[in-house]
């Protein structure tokens, strides 16, 4: 029986290649464009990122990173992350939880707010904080009154990174719980589990695909962040830099090397990113196929 | 009939979720932006209007807009193409080319603002094939396009190939039987099925666009009334402690986003609609 | 136009679709392509429309060789089992297609159009529908909207996909009488696919029966019903008993019953099979003045609106014998369940058994 869905379906694919499909020519053509428009503005400059670090051999690379000015940056740039990660994770977890497994009022309304950060510049993200905590901010004089330092110090930064990235595990969950739907948790609640329970137990195996991958994004984002950083920060050396700061210090600085090495550190953890994208994505396709042939099967 | 704001539900944690939530969102969010409106109000209407309509702020306003449009519309004609290969065709390294497409999305915006900028610099690898032709890139508005088409090059992709792979082959082969060619059946047939994705992929590279900074500033130069995106206004009133106005600049910045994502939103119900015909 | 098609041959994968089909379809004739999944009847239509091509074998319109034109060049209408009309256009705007993407030269004037897809939503019966758009029409008017819409082009040959398998019972039944009469108005060459045998039977001229690539056999739905060709058909259409037996000379031999078998009348000695209709089952309580008959006990009384279907049990062998009587007939028997019974077949067709 499946012999033959999958000839039909091989069927259906090869009459596209004859009656639907373009002539050879208009398929070079396309392709060939596609490949060097993507090879231009994707391919090239990711390889420039490793060409001009290792541009001076890989001794000089390495030494790019013992700079202690280099090594604050990278602290800090972990730091940022490992506070903005956990907290913007409950976050997530928990806004999903609401909206996707009930329905209340001004719903629409809360899922625009979440994706505020996305249609906001970054340089205003970070503004909006310098207007709270800066000195002429509302908290201004009672924070310097206090001696606390937030606007140009690292609370600030740690601040505007928690900002920039706090909708992406969110994003990822919301339409994963949505399309999975509430029955399970409902057969959990029924059997007599607590909230706790029901959601370790039941809807954690379920999303944990979406939530790692949130989960990456919301890293790779906050160790990448630029623009609301760099208003926020003081642009203190060996303080107040994170790496894309510190990039940009050396680069304008001519210190061409030491800012492409540090940048490609960046680099690989997008390209990581991507990586594990890709994966995720094959193992939820294998989770869905082997989930409805199980069905099908029980329906047999 | 009492009004339920809620539908009674037998999962429990509705009220710690939202609580937590809007608690959450008022700390991060709602609180910093109201302080930023609340800011502009302390300066006069005229102050206001005189700021923002400075003519620093207008070069501003017309490079990133015209940019970022200018970058969307050739991510609109090119995410496409891109869409329509990777959808329909087989090549080897697809699966790699595939990948690569989020690659703006993963990689931060500063690393592609110095790489953009090594590339098409005078001594670059593109760069110094340009300019003996006279095309000047980097430190230029062109240099800003580039930048900018960049940064939204995943977003028509994305929304594009959805569509295009849950397409039906029967309508093209209905097209074929009825006496229409390849291009018929694209203009006529294929592309106003897709349209509302390529529309929404649009809007969303363009509003990435206008606020995008960290790729831009570097390949820019930054040259007040020629190379200075609105961002980089803002930046620069704020290094000058002049709060009030950098905040004037970002409020304009504030209700466009508003405006677009409005629009984004009600173009994603649109293409909603129209893929569920079935 | 006739349509010829020659040792067609259509492989996917490892998977041979049709082996060597052919068939002739002469012009005017409205024929089903009959048989159950993946016995090669929607490959073969679609090879015909020219959106597959074939492996091996030419495919001939009116004598003229099409094999290698595409289904643009074809003129041939085709309707999808699923409809496939233009979500973003009217139901004029769907039906007016064809006739608005043809080349400058011969493309009719608007007007010319406007009357033509009027005319054609009239005999339909779907020209108030007009401005209407398809997700807001039922599943019936969709269909026939789709037909409109490919009789626009004026095909010299029009092909149908299973029509109206996406449809209620009640809509198709209707449905496929009025395929019937706008075939018999229109007079089109017409070949439809479908796996349901009652709409085969009721609607073509001609039936032709397909399983595992091959034809079992074309025919009339009275030859294809009464005088099945083979094994496979009898099956497929309709209910049948089977009586295992011997062949010799004319003869077969099944349990005591000795009948005539006129098709193995050169056949030395061999195994066969008896292929029984329900209602060819002869009923007695007594044993027939000529003594030969099968013995069986009753074991299910079914009365099913006019009929009664009864279920014996041989007792000569392992068997159970599917009758299906008249209510009168029934009513003279009265046969209970648990009561012994006497079955004579009449109206076999017998075949040798492979070996």
């Amino acid at each position: 029986m499946f012999d033959v869905l999958a000839f039909e379906a091989r069927a259906g694919q090869a009459s596209l290649a004859r009656a639907t499909t373009e002539p050879a020519i208009v398929r070079i053509v396309l392709i060939g464009t596609t490949l060097t428009f993507l090879g231009l503005f994707l391919f090239v400059p990711l390889i420039a990122v490793f060409a001009h670090a290792l541009a001076k051999g890989i001794g000089a690379y390495w030494e790019s990173f013992r700079e202690p000015d280099a090594l604050a940056a990278i602290r800090l740039t972990f730091l940022a992350a490992a506070v903005a990660v956990p907290l913007n994770l409950i976050f997530g977890v928990a806004a999903a939880w609401a909206v996707a497994k009930f329905d209340f009022f001004g719903k629409s309304v809360l899922i625009t707010l979440i994706d505020l950060p996305f249609a906001v510049s970054p340089v205003v993200s970070g503004l909006i904080y310098v207007l709270v905590f800066g000195l002429q901010g509302w908290l201004g004089s009672w924070l310097a009154a206090h001696d606390v330092k937030i606007i140009f110090a690292v609370p600030g930064i740690v601040l505007a990174t928690i900002f920039v990235t706090f909708p992406f595990v969110a994003r990822e969950l919301i339409p994963l719980m949505q399309t999975q739907g509430t029955e399970e948790e409902e057969a959990a609640c029924v059997l007599g589990a607590n909230g706790w329970q029901t959601f370790f137990q039941v809807t954690l195996p379920n999303i944990k695909w979406g939530l790692l991958y949130g989960v990456i994004l919301l890293n790779a984002r906050a160790m990448g962040e630029f623009g609301a950083v760099s208003v926020v920060s003081g642009h203190v050396r060996g303080l107040t830099n994170t790496i894309p700061l510190h990039v940009e210090i050396l680069y304008n600085e001519y210190r061409s090397v030491t800012a492409f090495a540090l940048a490609s550190l960046l680099a690989l953890l997008g390209l990581i990113t991507l990586a594990a994208k890709s994966f995720i994505e094959w193992k939820t396709e294998r989770q869905l196929a082997a989930s409805e042939s199980v069905s099908e099967k029980g329906a047999t | 009939m009492s009004l339920a704001l809620k539908r009674r539900s037998v999962l429990p944690g509705f009220g710690l979720t939202l609580g937590f939530t809007l608690t959450y969102l008022s700390l991060i969010v709602l609180i910093p932006l109201s302080a930023t409106f609340l800011k502009t109000a302390t300066l006069s209407w005229a102050q206001f209007w005189s700021t923002v309509t400075a003519p620093r702020a207008l070069a501003s306003y017309r490079l990133s807009l015209g940019a970022s449009l200018l970058g969307a519309a050739i991510n609109a004609v090119f995410g496409l193409m891109v869409a329509w290969t990777l959808v329909r065709y087989s090549f080897p390294g697809k699966k790699i080319v595939d990948a690569m497409v989020d690659l703006p999305f993963a990689l931060p915006t500063a690393v592609a603002g110095i790489s953009l900028t090594a590339i098409f610099a005078a001594n670059g690898w593109i760069g110094q094939v340009l300019e003996p032709m006279g095309i000047k890139v980097a430190f230029t508005p062109l240099g800003v396009l580039v930048a900018l088409t960049f940064i939204g090059l995943p977003f028509v992709v994305r929304t594009v190939q959805p569509v295009l792979q849950d397409l039906d082959v029967e309508i093209e082969e209905a097209a074929t039987t009825l006496g229409a060619n390849r291009w018929q059946t694209f203009t006529r047939v294929i592309l106003p099925t897709i349209l509302p994705a390529v529309l929404t992929g649009f809007a969303l590279a363009f509003a990435r666009a206008v606020g995008e900074y960290g790729s831009v500033v570097f390949i820019s130069g930054n040259m007040p009334m020629r190379t200075e995106i609105t961002p980089l206004l803002i930046v620069t009133k704020l290094e000058q402690y002049d709060y009030a106005g950098a905040t004037a600049i970002a409020v304009v910045m504030l209700v466009f986003s508003f405006v677009l994502l409005l629009v984004i939103n009600v173009l994603q119900k649109w293409s909603g609609r129209r893929g569920a015909l079935n | 136009m006739s349509i010829e098609v020659r040792e067609i041959t259509k492989i996917f994968g490892d998977f041979t679709a049709l082996k060597r089909v052919s068939l002739e379809v002469p012009t005017g004739d409205l024929v089903a392509l009959l048989g159950p999944s993946g016995s090669g009847k929607t490959t073969l239509l679609r090879i015909i429309s020219g959106l597959e091509f074939p492996d091996n074998g030419t495919v001939v319109f009116q004598g003229e060789d099409t094999t290698n034109r595409s289904a643009r060049d074809r003129q041939v209408g085709f309707v999808f089992q699923h409809y496939a009309l233009f979500r973003h256009m009217t139901i004029f705007e769907n039906v007016a297609f064809g006739l608005r993407v043809r080349p400058r030269n011969v493309r009719p004037s608007k007007s010319e159009i406007r009357d033509k897809v009027m005319e054609l939503l009239k005999l339909v019966h779907l020209d108030w529908l007009a401005d209407r758009y398809p997700v807001q029409l039922s599943g019936g008017q969709r269909q026939r909207v789709a037909l409109a819409r490919a009789l626009a082009v004026e095909p010299k040959v029009l092909l149908l996909d299973e029509p109206f398998g996406s449809l209620d019972a009640q809509v198709r039944k209707e449905l496929r009488r009025w395929l019937r009469r706008l075939h018999d108005e229109l007079r089109i060459t017409s070949v439809f696919v479908t796996h349901d045998q009652e709409e085969a039977l009721e609607v073509a001229d001609r039936v032709v029966v397909m399983n595992e690539g091959r034809i079992e056999q074309v025919g009339t739905p009275e030859e294809v019903y009464d005088m099945p060709a083979s094994p496979f058909v009898y099956h497929f259409l309709g209910s049948v008993n089977l009586f295992h037996g011997r062949v010799h000379a004319g003869r077969v031999q099944i349990g005591e019953l000795e009948l005539d078998a006129p098709d193995h009348v050169g056949t030395q000695e061999g195994p066969a099979v008896a292929y029984v209709r329900p209602h060819d089952v002869e009923l007695a309580r007594v044993k027939t003045d000529n003594g030969a008959s099968i013995e069986a006990i009753v074991r299910d009384v079914h009365p099913v609106g006019a009929l009664v279907r009864l279920e014996l049990d041989r007792l000569d062998s392992d068997g159970v014998i599917e009758a299906e009587l008249t209510r009168e007939r029934y009513n003279q028997l009265k046969l209970l369940e648990g009561e012994r019974a006497f079955v004579k077949p009449r109206n076999l067709r017998v075949f040798l058994k492979d070996l």
